[in-house]
């Protein structure tokens, strides 16, 4: 698929001028040297490489770490667009948690019938060990990452929820260094809004959420798979910026009813896990039993209420797209006010009717599994061959309900730096969102993430995107 | 501090020591071999891979050809050699990363860039008009990290794991050569004083780097009590066996203090310092050099284990 002209710029208006929320930055910009602009984006590889902020790759070339390639040109958004985004944000995120309590107590919302029963009994990702129980503090999701696009000057939509463990908090954080080491003199001209301190408020928040037996300040660790994860460098980030120990499976053990770690010194009671880990690996007496990312027990001490996971177990389900379609619903029945964020129209597959279109439309739409992530198993229907259609309508009709569609939106663009100066790209959005009983915290800025392909509108880091750093502008 | 960070950080700092004294010992192999003929030659070619424990390894992959080209690259890059420059690098390099949070953040950039420039460097076979840059290289990279963690580490400890390791290591790395080149120290009647002896003298204090400090304390004159003495006693000497030991014993000293307690490393390392307790260099020729030295080595590891067990390296 080809950049449509309908598509959005967000730096410059369909007459070529230069949008208010650029105009400092562009004064900037045409000032500068392309050729001295073009060595600072060297340099910054060279700074991701050295600091060694990589990803690891599953797949062919398994353990190879890899650099996310960085753009140097920001994504802005002007106050007036992020009060609007937050508010939206903010609502979306606490009816994620009311959800959450809810399908793990009386499931109002089914009795309701405004979910269907069998999109919960039956989703894999719904954790019958959660019933019942209420997480320390409440809260379920207590970091989420809520992925936007911009298809219109106030136009924002939800593409996808990330409420079990939304990734790339990192990438804001030196992404927003990278800019200020290479472009101080950009940070006096244009007011932007720090980013800097998410991981105090990420402790903090952390650490409100503490269950009763912990103390005055309570003991924080960051669980990770360990150095072969792809997000490992993210894990060892939060964990030193938070002040907190970056532990494996191995490092814990349940002692006296209480999550421990192994020191020097022998084993200390822990309060609250930020952990890095899916469900399915947490705790091999309760789920995967062959699991050794986990700590067997830790799902009793749960349960006792002496340990705090963030996110909770069995959250996973509000990722579901299948669930993701009913969010309008969902905001409305648990906040009481209409949707401010709106949904990306989804046909759902299970859905006769909808089946029936899905499969006459197929070269327009965007086919997703409900449980995939990451850009793997779609197919998008514009950009696809016929065969690779006709191969994706067969097993879309062998197990319709694995399937949601959508329209290819007209995905707004932002200019990258390329070899021919600014070229528009397709970007999307993810802001960082924390909770606690305290309340829910939005960092202002987030996760841009852009198609570097001309045209293409696959942003995700395994297929060839890049990143860019996101300005949220000073009132 | 977690038990598998300090087992982390001490590995870390083990594999860069070690890295360091292979480029130490592969230097002063190089410059004893341009002075000999080819056969003689192999022959100290052949002492430096026994040396560093590696003859199984290295005859599996080269035989009994012990071509210099063929030392120096099996101990700086491979391959069948899991104990070379390159793989101690990247073993240093994932222990670090293992550990990220408990380095500061030049630390780690110093060992990731190292790691990166010398992994550009032994990409291709190193031949000999490139041997000296390459070694020199290589020391160049440990420089630069150990004085990223003197100048940027808390002296908490994490620190003291760390130089646990790089002293447990080193001592085991001087008492290695010192036994492999034992024979050359040991009083000879018939060859006092000759030349040959002199090289080798000088080419035992080369591999650890200690030619001028030698030469300056005795003022240019070379003899093998001396030399003996200065590698095991000298408490002035930063690779002598004293000094390693002294560095350990305050470092432990730091632990037992700062946990309140003293633990089975402690005693161990007691055990091994009245062997050096109030000793001159005549008593260690009397106990056999050999024998001293192959006691230290022992010793040595088994306070190794101790703090490894008893800081609770492994679940």
């Amino acid at each position: 698929m080809t950049h449509s002209p309908s598509s959005y710029d967000e730096m410059l208006t369909a007459d070529g001028a230069v949008r208010p929320a650029y105009s400092g930055y562009r004064e900037w910009f045409d000032a500068q040297d392309r050729s001295a602009l073009r060595r600072k984006g060297q340099e910054a590889e060279s700074f991701f490489r050295k600091t060694g902020i990589t990803f690891n790759v599953y797949g062919d070339d398994a353990g190879e770490e890899r650099l996310i390639p960085f753009d140097m040109v920001p994504r802005i958004i002007t106050a007036n667009e992020w009060r609007r985004l937050s508010k939206g944000i903010e609502q979306r995120v606490r009816a994620l948690n009311a959800f959450l309590h809810d399908i793990y107590h009386r499931q109002e919302i089914v009795r309701a019938g405004r979910v269907p029963q069998r999109l919960i009994a039956e989703n894999a990702t719904f954790l019958p060990q959660m019933v019942g129980m209420v997480p320390p503090g409440g809260v379920y999701t207590h970091i989420v990452g809520i992925d936007l696009v911009r298809t219109g000057p106030d136009e924002f939509m939800v593409l996808e929820d990330n409420a079990r463990t939304p990734s790339g908090v990192s990438y804001m954080l030196e992404n927003r260094e990278t800019m200020m080491a290479m472009f101080p003199e950009l940070f006096t001209r244009v007011p932007v809004r720090p980013v800097q301190d998410y991981p105090r408020r990420l402790a903090k928040s952390l650490a409100a959420c503490a269950p009763d037996c912990a103390g005055e300040r309570p003991v924080v660790a960051v669980l990770t798979p360990g150095i072969y994860n792809s997000a490992y460098f993210e894990h060892a980030f939060l964990a030193d910026q938070m002040g907190a120990e970056l532990v494996e499976g191995s490092d814990l053990r349940v002692i006296d009813g209480r999550v421990a770690m192994r020191t020097t010194r022998g084993y200390t009671p822990i309060d609250v896990i930020y952990r890095r880990v899916d469900d399915e690996f947490l705790d091999p007496l309760s789920f995967n039993p062959a699991s050794v990312l986990g700590v067997p027990g830790i799902m009793d001490v749960y349960r006792a209420g002496r340990i705090t996971i963030a996110n909770a177990p069995g959250t996973g389900i509000a990722d579901d797209k299948a669930i993701y379609s009913f969010m309008p619903e969902i905001v409305e029945f648990y906040t009481g006010e209409k949707p401010i964020l709106q949904n990306v129209p989804t046909w759902r597959c299970s859905e006769a009717d909808s089946l029936a279109y899905v499969l006459d439309n197929l070269a327009d739409l965007v086919v997703k599994e409900v449980h995939g992530s990451g850009g793997y198993g779609m197919l998008i229907g514009p950009t696809s061959s016929k065969k690779e259609i006709t191969a994706f309508a067969a097993k879309l009709r062998a197990r319709p309900a694995n399937y949601i569609a959508q329209p290819t939106l007209a995905l707004s663009t932002v200019p990258i730096f390329a070899k021919a100066g600014l070229a528009p790209r397709h970007v999307d959005l993810r802001p960082f969102v924390l909770v606690s009983p305290k309340g829910i915290d939005i960092t202002p800025g987030g996760l841009t993430r852009v198609a570097l392909k001309q045209g293409s509108l696959v942003v995700n880091s395994s297929q060839g995107g890049g990143t860019k750093d996101t300005w949220v502008l000073e009132d | 501090m977690l038990g598998r960070t300090a087992n982390g950080v001490y590995w870390m700092a083990r594999y860069l020591e070690r890295a360091e004294n292979t480029a130490r010992l592969l230097d002063a192999g190089f410059r004893m071999a341009l002075t000999r003929d080819a056969a003689t030659s192999q022959d100290e070619w052949r002492s430096l891979i026994a040396t560093v424990g590696q003859t199984a390894a290295f005859e599996a992959v080269h035989g009994s050809d012990y071509a210099g080209d063929k030392v120096w690259n099996f101990l700086l890059r491979g391959p069948g050699n899991p104990g070379s420059v390159l793989a101690m690098i990247e073993a240093a390099r994932t222990n670090a990363r293992a550990v990220r949070t408990a380095i500061t953040r030049e630390v780690w950039e110093a060992i990731n860039e190292g790691w990166m420039q010398l992994g550009d460097v032994l990409a291709r076979p190193v031949r000999e008009p490139a041997l000296g840059e390459v070694l020199g290289a290589v020391r160049r990279h440990m420089t630069l990290v150990r004085g990223s963690m003197d100048g940027t580490m808390l002296r908490n400890e994490i620190h003291n794991f760390t130089r646990i390791g790089t002293f447990i290591e080193r001592g085991d790395n001087t008492a290695r050569i010192l036994d492999m080149k034992y024979y050359v120290l040991l009083p000879s009647l018939a060859w006092v004083g000759s030349s040959l002896d002199n090289v080798q003298w000088e080419s035992v204090l080369r591999s650890v780097s200690g030619e001028r400090a030698y030469r300056w304390l005795n003022a240019g004159a070379m003899d093998p009590r001396g030399i003996a003495s200065f590698l095991i006693l000298d408490q002035r000497f930063p690779r002598s066996l004293a000094f390693c030991l002294e560095k350990l014993r305050s470092n432990l000293r730091w632990l037992a203090h700062e946990y309140g307690q003293e633990t089975s490393a402690h005693e161990q390392l007691r055990g091994l310092g009245t062997r050096f307790h109030d000793i001159g260099i005549e008593q260690v020729f009397e106990t056999g050099l050999h024998e001293f030295i192959a006691e230290f080595i022992a010793c040595n590891q088994q306070v190794a284990l101790a703090v490894e067990q008893d800081y609770r390296f492994y679940a």
